[in-house]
């Protein structure tokens, strides 16, 4: 099974750790991708608020070129890491399937460009390939360092299961505490784990946006995460980069690393921390140190 | 008994906009709108209502009432993060992410949002980047929002900035797709085309609330 990959502008800056790790973690498990060419912004967020069709066009051009560049009949995966952008492309095409005044004005627009969509995309979240396309026992299999007495928070943010649950449970969605099972780690119960962490809040109004991630993460540390892994760049960097801060903030010590769950599976796998992006972070995450620290000194690789 | 406080703002019937709530409707799937209940779940399952001027709720009230002004000028339609808690909590699938979109849309549009406040500004400057180069420059894009809203946050985040740089994590080199001429012509063709009807956008507004 072959995909397409659609990076989005995030992957390719603060998240690039996200795109390092996914990518290794792919190859890992053999799994074949090919970057979309000359792909463009999905719109995230802040485009729906100025202008709502030219989000759907920026959305339904990814499409088109997804299409000539599978070159085949039939549908073609798209594979969209970004929360913020598999929201966008996921609603784009449901509107242009919904309303066909809003798909006719936006086929005229793509046809300025001599391109058309034929409704032959499905957008597909890592997550969803990995547990429903890959398989957990697959991903078990190919473990060569077990994560047994690792305490992960799962955290899987608002767009990946709002508003279009597509591929697991909107009130508590599992696929990521799957694959932390399969690796051998145990999930923390952390019923935060769909709520927002602020978002663009952070960095426009930062009382206010820290604060929601501030109760993520002293939730999450009071039910004893080790670790919390995240599958959206913006979280990732809500939840990571802005502890310091916070710590001030809030009088209180937050000091707990915020990991792309990628860069976890690729732990487990064996891969080195480098292609991992391990460097990128900003609370660093000795995963030997700690992995012997859980299992009292007795943890061995295999 | 000391001064009273607890005053509001009267609002007479006849300077409100009856045309306000079937203009928001008018985006896709919009009509649902008409249907509330109020039955609040919106801003109950909301997690930023604490923070808001108005309730999400209240919003949804005030837009069918028609206070067009408030509306548009409130802060919580920009304080909404699209989390989209209260669009699948809806008993009546009222599109309430969509509707804040909305709004978000008409109050850039007549420039009537909060002044100086940096969540529209963003927004614009993130609209410039991605309609001019076809990607966002995350970089850039946070540059020219903290010029123009307040200078002073430069220095505040310059310590984040060198740390995010000396981990490959941010940069300020322009990133663009290469057929941008295309790009053009197919976001420029939909320059005239609106997907919230209305004959006159501004009416009823006539102060910037703040």
């Amino acid at each position: 099974m072959s995909y397409i990959y659609y990076p989005g502008c995030s992957l390719k800056g603060t998240g690039r750790a996200y795109e390092e790790s996914l990518l290794a973690v792919l190859k890992a498990l053999e799994v074949d991708i090919r970057e979309l060419d000359d792909w463009n912004c999905c719109g995230a967020t802040s485009y729906m608020s100025v202008s709502e069709l030219k989000a759907f066009a920026l959305c339904a051009r990814n499409f088109a070129l997804a299409e000539q560049q599978a070159k085949e009949t039939g549908m073609t995966d798209l594979i969209v890491p970004c929360a913020a952008c598999y929201l966008g492309l996921n609603k784009a095409k449901r509107y242009l399937d919904q309303y066909p005044d809003t798909r006719r004005k936006i086929d005229e627009a793509l046809a300025t460009a001599n391109l058309a969509y034929r409704n032959h995309i499905r957008i597909r979240h890592p997550l969803d390939v990995l547990v429903n396309d890959i398989g957990t026992e697959r991903i078990t299999a190919a473990v060569k360092c077990s994560l047994e007495g690792l305490k992960v928070a799962c955290y899987y943010g608002c767009q990946i299961i709002r508003p279009y649950a597509e591929f697991d449970d909107q009130e508590n969605p599992t696929t990521m505490n799957q694959i932390v099972w399969a690796l051998g780690a145990k999930t923390v119960d952390w019923p935060l784990k769909t709520r927002c962490c602020g978002g663009s809040l952070t960095g426009t109004v930062q009382d206010v946006g820290q604060r929601l991630s501030y109760i993520l993460l002293r939730e999450a540390t009071l039910r004893g995460a080790d670790v919390i892994i995240t599958a959206c760049p913006l979280c990732q960097f809500n939840l990571e980069c802005y502890q310091s801060d916070m710590s001030r903030r809030f009088k209180t010590s937050i000091d707990i690393p915020v990991l792309y769950f990628t860069q976890l599976i690729g732990i487990a796998l064996g891969v080195s921390s480098r292609q991992l992006a391990m460097q990128r972070l900003f609370v660093p995450f000795d995963a030997k140190a700690k992995l012997d620290q859980v299992a009292g000194g007795q943890h061995v690789t295999s | 008994m000391e001064k009273w406080q607890g005053w509001r703002k009267i609002h007479y019937e006849s300077e409100l906009d009856p045309e306000f709530a079937s203009e928001i409707a008018s985006i896709p799937g919009g009509d649902q709108l008409l249907s509330c209940i109020q039955c609040g779940t919106c801003s109950g399952m909301c997690p930023l209502t604490p923070y808001m001027d108005h309730t999400p709720r209240q919003i949804i009230a005030m837009i069918r009432a028609g206070l067009r002004g408030e509306v548009l000028s409130s802060y919580t339609t920009w304080l909404c993060a699209s989390c989209y808690s209260c669009t699948v909590e809806c008993p009546k699938e009222i599109k309430l992410t969509d509707i804040m979109y909305a709004a978000k849309r008409l109050a850039i549009r007549g420039k009537v949002y909060p002044k100086r406040f940096p969540i529209p500004v963003l927004a614009r400057e993130f609209f410039d980047s991605v309609e001019n180069t076809g990607r966002s420059n995350e970089g850039r894009v946070l540059l020219k929002l903290y010029l123009k809203t307040n200078p002073f946050n430069l220095l505040r985040h310059a310590a984040l900035g060198i740390k995010l740089m000396l981990r490959g994590r941010f940069s300020l080199k322009k990133e663009q797709v290469n057929s941008r001429d295309d790009l053009h012509r197919i976001l420029k063709s939909l320059e005239k085309e609106r997907m919230i009807k209305g004959k006159d956008d501004l009416r009823g507004v006539t102060e910037v609330v703040r």
